[in-house]
């Protein structure tokens, strides 16, 4: 079928020209963001293409996922038929048909088939959304049956068919090998009994078809969530390569503005994400507040930057928003939904295209913090408490050293100590973690590990008020510890506490400090492993132990095995693990500086975590981070749920290393 | 009208010792905040500033390391932040540190017509909540103690109204200014400093104030003017208390053991 040349050519120019247009247009609103280097490591870069674009690895790893594998699989391949579909109709006789034979029956084969495998991968989609869509896909600003979810699957069904139509035809008047193409084949047997000039009409009427559809649904693409079609595979490319991909230093200087308070204060990948998200739901499906019904909602958080940027508009060469980005109603973020982020790196975890949600939310944190000095009001002491006293509690730093105030500690010098213990502030004032750090000394002393602390030198990491927005204190902190470690020649660093961890490892080799941090699960693991150390008996008083893994040492550090490996040599049984594990994990609502705030929205995190934890019946729950401690501490005890108790994984090997009995 | 806040750096409280040999503070290390009442003035006076847009000046008496204290109180947003300081102004007492404060405030009144002083109820190192009162002595203006609610004020029929919280008891007065107001601390909650606040306050010009521009006699300010000395300064005798038990691994073992001491030591009746 050869069409009209005078009107398919300006239709299909016109098309493309819109296309772009539109295009351009809306990415081009990406350089309203601030600059921002995406492009280092690119060959790192483009393995990640391979494994999570092209490869789809995120895709698959949650239910379903496969579905959609096979559709971008198939549209990858049926990208060549349709590019020589476009182009035939302007070049009669130019196309794959000038392949050698061999070849171009294997394609019109792959074609074939594959457009059946697409064809049926949609109908299931469209089953799926119809009937078994999970809580996760609706939300406030679209649900599973949208009209928008039908108009795409529905163009790509119709594409399907008229692609069986139109060579159904050419099978049946013999323009195409049959013998190659069973699917087209099977039409042309339905079209048996059409007279020739019905068949030609057939095929005209399935050419348009095919032509409109593809033109109409191409034109659709930029105004919809299919256009993540175009920048997913860019957006894999820009992913955060740092760990924990959470924040970048701010620079002090008169006269700036910190943190983002409107969608130009923010990153142009920020922006990026925007057009890249496929409104799937998985970060709400894995997000904390919203499985607890807080204000937060990730996935609405993209939109809302999203829709900020699109209802701006320009003023000579400045943007200008139609409404802040923070605040309430479509196209702003709320406050409360701001703090109500606990960080933990569930959403960021779960996104097939590396959309940063989390980053953003503590971009916006640090303008309600640092320009505006609106924060939720118990944050006020916290941050007094840090800046006057280096310590969330505000205790007198003088009571550092209490925890060990009956026992031999050495303080840590260069040449003396191998490690230092950077006991933390959980370690050193809080009741029940000072348990942890006196099992934890009892196991570095029985391995015969040399090591020190800082004594009533050591100063608070930092960790909560960076996530809280606070840059401008933790920035000085940071320095402050930094200078510390330098002058005492510190190099290897034992914590307890996956903050303390992240924020010595990742945080400060921004402020060039390169330490070896080691979490105390890792070093124990590894001692345990090598024989260095040997427990007197195998722990049998803990029973039934179920694991849980903390966010800044599972998701933002990816330490899974050594706390498995822990209890299981300790115990002689791999410790009960959660439903929802290892990278699925879930928060205990302590992280983001949500520690020190107040959960007046919706129902408790921890108490969602323990109630996960009691159906396996355990009767330890175990932890290797204070602030999961304290969270299951006392979620369990509102559950009056005593029967269950929370340990360290320090606590069970130190059981061990009690004389026989 | 102008706004005066009387605010003073003192130590750090909670991590101050008592030197046992010579019965002196130990300051070595020891940080400086503003005392914890003083932060509660300041924040009423930058209230007024946003309600009344009246100006306001922050006033501490002082060594010079004292500068950090007021830079705090620039970052926050006051107008001018004066630091009262000159080697005659030490040792004083709580007479002598009225008299340099008034002084001040005097001077003050020359440039721009105090409405009101504000000062925290008490400082956290001396306790003895005489200098608010002194200075309001001093200068004739009308005192009010231990305001915790500012009911309201008239700029305009210069009155203000407000509620003391005493023992027991609330009293609502109202007062003709310009007038004293010290302070306690459920009266509001301090705001914190931008970041932007902060950075330009670092150039801000703190305003240093000796008795060159005082001009007070030598005799009525610093240890010559304070008729009250400190004749010892020294902790209570405290036995060391010991940890017992195992309160963690045996808790019921150790309230036993606990109560057996209580019980022991006659603190506990059966």
């Amino acid at each position: 079928m050869t069409p009209d040349i005078y009107i398919y050519a300006p239709l299909l120019i016109a098309s493309l020209l819109i296309f772009s247009w539109s295009c351009y247009r809306r990415i081009s609103l990406v350089n309203v963001g601030r600059p921002e280097d995406r492009f280092r490591n690119p060959l790192q870069r483009l393995l990640g293409v391979f494994l999570y674009a092209i490869g789809q690895k995120r895709v698959i790893s949650r239910s379903f996922g496969l579905n959609h594998a096979v559709i971008f699989w198939a549209f990858a391949i049926l990208l060549i038929a349709n590019g020589e579909f476009l182009l035939a109709g302007l070049f009669p006789g130019v196309g794959l048909v000038l392949l050698p034979d061999p070849l171009h029956h294997a394609l019109l084969l792959a074609f074939d088939v594959v457009s059946l495998i697409a064809l049926s991968a949609v109908v299931l989609a469209a089953i799926r959304r119809i009937f078994f869509a999970p809580e996760y896909m609706a939300t406030s600003y679209t649900s599973p049956r949208s009209l928008e979810a039908f108009l795409i699957l529905g163009c790509i069904a119709l594409l399907m068919l008229a692609y069986f139509g139109l060579h159904g035809t050419m099978v049946a008047t013999g323009k195409a090998p049959g013998s190659h193409m069973p699917l087209s084949s099977l039409a042309a047997y339905a079209m048996a009994g059409v007279p020739a000039e019905g068949l030609q009409s057939l095929a005209a009427f399935f050419w348009w078809l095919h032509v409109i559809i593809l033109l109409l649904f191409m034109n659709y693409l930029p105004h919809s969530k299919h256009m993540h079609i175009l920048t997913a595979i860019p957006n894999c490319f820009f992913a955060g390569l740092d760990k924990p991909n959470t924040q970048s230093r701010e620079e002090f200087a008169k006269g700036e503005s910190f943190g983002a308070g409107s969608v130009d204060q923010l990153a142009w990948k920020d922006l990026f994400d925007g057009f890249s998200c496929t409104e799937c739901g998985r970060c709400q499906g894995v997000c904390p507040a919203v499985a607890t019904g807080k204000a937060l909602n990730p996935r609405q958080v993209i939109h809302d930057i999203k829709t900020n940027l699109l209802n701006g508009r320009f003023d000579q060469e400045t943007f200008k928003a139609d409404k802040p980005l923070i605040g309430d109603g479509e196209g702003s973020v709320s406050e409360d939904a701001i703090w109500s982020c606990t960080t933990c790196g569930a959403c960021m975890a779960a996104c097939p295209v590396f959309i940063e949600q989390m980053p953003k939310i503590v971009k916006m944190r640090r303008h309600l913090v640092q320009m505006k000095a609106r924060f939720p009001e118990e944050l006020l002491s916290l941050f007094e408490n840090m800046e006057g006293r280096s310590n969330p509690w505000g205790i007198a730093p003088t009571d550092r050293t209490k925890w060990y105030s009956t026992m031999a500690v050495k303080t840590f010098a260069a040449n003396e100590t191998e490690y230092l213990l950077y006991v933390g502030c959980a370690g050193s004032f809080d009741s029940r973690q000072k348990h942890v750090t006196v099992a934890l000394t009892t196991i570095l002393d029985a391995a015969g590990i040399s090591w020190g602390i800082l004594g009533k030198e050591e100063l608070c990491c930092g960790d909560s008020l960076r996530r809280l927005g606070n840059e401008y204190v933790f920035d000085r902190m940071a320095k402050q510890n930094v200078q510390l470690f330098k002058d005492k020649g510190v190099t290897k660093v034992i914590t307890q506490c996956p903050h303390c961890f992240t924020t010595l490892k990742n945080d400060y080799r921004q402020y060039g400090l390169e330490l070896e941090v080691i979490h105390h699960s890792e070093l124990i693991d590894k001692l345990l492993t090598s024989g260095e150390l040997k427990l007197n008996h195998q722990v049998a008083d803990f029973g039934r132990i179920v694991l849980h893994d903390s966010c800044y040492l599972g998701r933002h550090n990816d330490i899974y095995q050594p706390p498995r490996q822990v209890i299981a040599t300790a115990t002689g049984t791999a410790p009960i693990e959660f439903e929802r594990n290892q990278e699925n994990s879930f928060c205990c609502g302590a992280g983001g500086g949500r520690m020190w705030l107040e959960e007046q929205q919706g129902t408790r995190i921890n108490l969602n975590r323990i109630e996960e934890a009691l159906a396996n019946k355990p009767d330890t729950l175990c932890v290797s981070c204070p602030y999961c401690l304290t969270m299951f501490t006392d979620g369990l005890k509102d559950l009056q749920a005593d029967q269950t108790r929370v340990r360290d994984i320090a606590e069970v090997v130190a059981e061990g290393l009690r004389p026989e009995q | 009208m102008l706004v005066v806040a009387c605010i003073k750096q003192v130590p750090d409280t909670t991590q101050v010792q008592i030197d046992p040999v010579t019965n002196t503070l130990v300051r070595e290390g020891i940080p400086f905040i503003v005392n914890p009442y003083d932060t509660h003035a300041l924040e009423e006076a930058l209230y007024f500033k946003d309600q009344f847009g009246f100006r306001v000046a922050a006033i501490s008496m002082g060594p010079p390391n004292a500068e950090a204290t007021l830079r705090k109180a620039l970052a926050l947003g006051v107008d001018d932040a004066i630091l009262l300081s000159d080697r005659c102004f030490g040792g004083a007492d709580t007479l002598a540190t009225s008299n340099v404060l008034s002084a001040a405030i005097l001077r003050l009144n020359q440039q721009e017509e105090v409405g009101v002083v504000l000062c925290g109820k008490q400082t956290i190192d001396g306790d003895t909540a005489q200098v608010g009162p002194g200075i309001a002595t001093r200068l004739g203006y009308t005192q009010l103690t231990l305001v915790d609610r500012i009911e309201s004020l008239d700029p305009v029929k210069k009155t203000i109204r407000v509620r003391r919280k005493l023992e027991g008891r609330y009293e609502i007065v109202e007062a003709p200014l310009p007038v004293m107001l010290t302070v306690v601390r459920e009266l509001n909650r301090p705001r914190y400093p931008t970041v932007p606040m902060r950075i330009d306050s670092a150039d801000a010009q703190v305003q240093v104030w000796d008795n060159t521009v005082l001009g007070l006699d030598v005799n009525s300010c610093g240890l010559k003017g304070s008729p009250t000395w400190v004749s010892r300064i020294f902790s209570p005798e405290r036995d060391k208390g010991e940890i017992i038990g195992d309160g963690f691994g045996d808790p019921v073992g150790t309230a036993k053991l606990l109560i057996h001491k209580l019980l022991s030591k006659d603190l506990l009746h059966a």
